[in-house]
């Protein structure tokens, strides 16, 4: 078969592309909108100053991301219709219900409050205004677990019945597709991975402040935010991680083996470090190895049995015919390993720095320093990193910030490619799935139109974030010390400009 | 009436929350270049739907996916067989969303200036093109056996659909004008009640002959209804802009997108897109729908969710009910 010629490749392309390109935003969005409305409470609580400064600083950045978020979503609902219209008819019974859930519950909360909280300063009272960012922040994470309950019935299809007479998948248990353990460890594995990108978007953009002692006091209190986000979300996303792993073991040893490059099964199986092999003979040249490690994440067992590639191909060719049945092997070991690598390189970072710029009672009296002093890095004892190394610390935590963006595109990645050839794993095959009556063309077209589109967005997005990154907290007016106490705005001064406008 | 009867009016509700609101900010888009005389202007026609227009495109992406949800097989015929078009309009919805939050962004001229015309054109091109898609949906497409559009792109671009694309993007922007006298103080006020005057009659004109033409191909009794009071709406709304009542105006302006939507899906149903192959191959209400028990969890979800939208919807145009003025806009953009 030569794949370059199949009518799905370009449609492929294109959905790879432009969903790789939409999961920049959100988690970043995700995670952004839940901790300025964390740092806007604590400003309504305490009412220090700095906290509104952050929340304006973080709250423009997020702004400038959930704009992109949302309009190359809009391409991601439109375009199973456009490309994949066979999938469409084939599981739209089932497969439709979240994305309409998702558009009518999760979708207007957003858009609705975004829009209250964007222009609201003026206009809502303190609380409300508040309460507007938290309903942005549960419409996105709404929004996030109906569709990555979508995605994992394509994972792991439940709670259906084939119609042989219309040809089509059916939904007979709706509940079951919300709440399969697919889509609970699925949601709870990239709702903690979304946190621990915009953590260390945090600490990455604070470090870069700090090292150059600008904006101290806002950019401490951020720093420290997005150290705790990012070792607490790292901890989950490594403990969802297992989880999710486990349970693809079970529904995908494809997946799962061509993860590990595991060949044949083995008793007790070996946790792959590297690997380098020949896809066509089925066996790697070289292999360094942990053993029984597999075993253990497979099965919480160092000595169990894991299946690997050629006994799944053989198995799933008995099931469902003549076929190969093998995803892109190197496409889902590496993309499982860069996954896994920057993922935990991030959180390593953020460990590091939590506790190099450990609260003041770990501290001896010397090495303390104030909210408006950028803290000393201590590793151990009485005695700060030297300059050189304090620099060359801001520094690799001001890069860590892309880590999480490049673990969750590879999570992505593998997790798609590693369930090839099947759309619906075990029931609709992805060559299936395209539209028919759609020209490769007409494909190459969209596919060219939307990756132009995206570059130059794309570099007119990361030069407004860098602009305003660089830009620091804004400086507050007396409007925004004293927000109105009337929905609607106070009447006092009738032609004052608004506190915000396009 | 049946489960898939029910989807079908609530597939028509969507589209007609999306073209009510979006119509609006579609032509208030259009009058940045047709309307406003300088930058200050500009800005006041884009903040009056600043809060506002992403909520309204929501009601698009709801209609997309009940679609989906509801009625698969029109869902993969519609956006597979419209391709290039919708496409088009993916753009632009795309460059629009951009483009109205970072176009203040920055100071420079050539900045905002490019932003501005992206926000006209991205407005208009699709004002224009949602009526050449429904004008094809209600008039028929070459659909094969298998539910496959077989028909070219120059097919989609047929006398009645490009009279539907022409009623929709006039409809939309005396729409977003009405709109414009509604919620802005001073000269430019007076001025779109003005324009709304000169573009009323052109609209009625354009309407009613995409309307009749409709009721000819495929009307019934109740079409002719509807389209009897789309057409006093609109005649309405002229004279309420007319009369300086531009609440009025505005609420019929409203009346008549929704009574024109209505008028096309009663001269559709129970078809949802006709083949004009042969009529065997029409996809209905009932060949092109979900299983009763998908359209029963949908219908649940619609009943609660979409009251609960309406109402915070309405309460954030209540939150912003101040008119606005060039006063209203503070001199750094940022």
């Amino acid at each position: 078969m030569e794949l370059a010629l199949a009518p799905e490749t370009l449609a492929r392309w294109q959905f790879g592309i432009t969903t790789v390109y939409h999961f920049l935003f959100v988690p970043l969005t995700i995670s952004l909108a839940a901790l300025t409305a964390g740092l806007q409470t604590a400003w309504v609580r305490s009412e220090k100053e700095v906290y509104l400064r952050a929340t304006k600083f973080w709250g423009k950045l997020f702004l400038i991301n959930i704009a992109m978020g949302v309009v190359t979503g809009i391409v991601q609902e439109f375009q199973f219709g456009m490309n994949w219209s066979e999938y469409s008819r084939f599981v739209g019974d089932i497969f439709g219900a979240p994305l309409a859930f998702e558009a009518l519950i999760a979708f207007f909360f957003e858009s609705t409050f975004i829009g209250l909280w964007i222009f609201g300063w003026d206009k809502l009272p303190k609380k409300i205004h508040l309460a507007c960012i938290w309903m942005v922040s549960i419409g996105t994470i709404l929004s996030a677990y109906f569709i990555l309950a979508a995605n994992s019935w394509m994972q792991h299809p439940v709670g259906f019945r084939i119609n042989k007479e219309r040809g089509r998948a059916e939904l007979t248990d709706f509940w079951a597709v919300l709440t399969q353990n697919t889509a609970l460890a699925q949601a709870f594995h990239t709702l903690s991975a979304a946190f621990l990108t915009g953590g260390a978007f945090m600490v990455g953009l604070a470090a870069y402040h700090l090292a150059r002692r600008r904006h101290i006091k806002v950019m401490r209190t951020s720093l420290r935010l997005g150290l705790v986000t990012v070792v607490i979300a790292g901890l989950l996303t490594a403990i969802s991680g297992d989880t999710l792993g486990k349970v693809m073991f079970k529904q995908q040893p494809m997946k799962m083996a061509a993860a590990e490059a595991l060949w044949d099964g083995q008793k007790p199986a070996p946790f792959s470090v590297f690997a380098y092999g020949d896809v066509d003979k089925g066996h790697n040249t070289v292999a360094v190895e942990v053993p029984g490690l597999l075993s253990f994440l497979a099965n919480d067992d160092f000595t169990s049995y894991v299946p690997g590639i050629n006994d799944v191909n053989k198995a799933e060719q008995q099931k469902f015919g003549p076929g190969d049945y093998r995803p892109n092997i190197p496409a889902a070991y590496w993309g499982f390993r860069w996954m896994i690598g920057f993922g935990m390189a991030s959180f390593t970072l953020g460990a590091l720095g939590l506790w190099l710029t450990r609260k003041k009672f770990l501290l001896p009296g010397h090495l303390r320093t104030g909210d408006d002093e950028v803290p000393h890095l201590v590793l151990f004892g009485g005695r700060a990193l030297g300059p050189k190394l304090t620099h060359c610390f801001w520094r690799v935590a001001t890069w860590t910030m892309a880590f999480p963006l490049i673990a969750n595109s590879w999570g992505w990645i593998f997790t798609e490619m590693g369930r090839q050839p099947w759309v619906v794993y075990g029931l609709f095959q992805t060559r299936q799935a395209v539209s028919p009556g759609v020209s490769q063309t007409e494909v190459a077209i969209s596919m060219a139109v939307f990756t132009a589109l995206y570059a130059i967005l794309a570099v007119i997005e990361v030069r407004l974030l860098v602009k305003y990154a660089k830009a620091g907290p804004p400086e507050l007016t007396e409007a925004d010390l004293n927000p109105p106490t009337k929905i609607g705005g106070d009447h006092q001064d009738a032609d004052r400009p608004m506190a915000f406008s396009y | 009436m049946e489960l898939h009867d029910i989807w079908f009016v609530l597939i028509a509700v969507l589209w007609t929350g999306y073209f009510f609101l979006e119509g609006f900010d579609f032509g208030v888009g259009v009058l940045t270049r047709l309307l406003a005389r300088n930058r200050p202007e500009r800005r006041v026609l884009i903040n009056t739907i600043g809060p506002v227009w992403d909520g309204n495109e929501v009601w698009l992406l709801s209609a997309g996916g009940a679609t989906f949800a509801a009625f698969p097989e029109w869902y993969a015929t519609l956006f597979s067989g419209f391709y290039l078009p919708l496409l088009l309009i993916l753009v632009c919805l795309i460059v629009r969303g951009v483009g109205f939050e970072y176009r203040a962004k920055r100071p420079e001229e050539k900045w905002q200036r490019n932003w501005e015309w992206a926000i006209f054109w991205s407005s208009l091109i699709p004002a224009f093109l949602w009526g050449v898609a429904f004008g094809n949906i209600v008039r028929g497409v070459q659909i094969d056996q298998h539910f496959e559009y077989v028909g070219g792109l120059a097919d989609l671009f047929n006398p009645y659909a490009l009279l539907g694309g022409a009623v929709t993007l006039t409809l939309f922007t005396f729409h977003g004008t009405v709109f414009t006298a509604l919620k802005t103080v001073g000269d430019i006020r007076t001025r779109a009640r003005t324009l709304a005057l000169r573009l009323g009659p052109v609209t009625v004109v354009l309407a009613l002959g995409f309307l009749v033409w409709t009721q000819l191909h495929s009307g019934d009794g109740a079409s002719l209804v509807a389209l009897v009071v789309a057409a006093v709406a609109l005649v309405g709304a002229l004279g309420a802009i007319w009369r300086v009542r531009e609440g009025w105006a505005f609420a019929l302006s409203g009346v008549t997108i929704a009574a024109a939507v209505a008028m096309l899906f009663l001269s559709l149903f129970p078809n949802v897109m006709p083949s004009t192959l042969d009529a065997d191959w029409s996809l209905t209400v009932t060949n092109a729908s979900s299983s009763p028990y998908t359209l029963k969890i949908m219908t649940w979800c619609a009943v609660i969710a979409a009251p609960l939208v309406m109402l915070y919807q309405a309460w954030t145009y209540w939150v912003f009910r101040k008119r606005i003025g060039t006063q209203h806009i503070a001199e750094a953009a940022h």
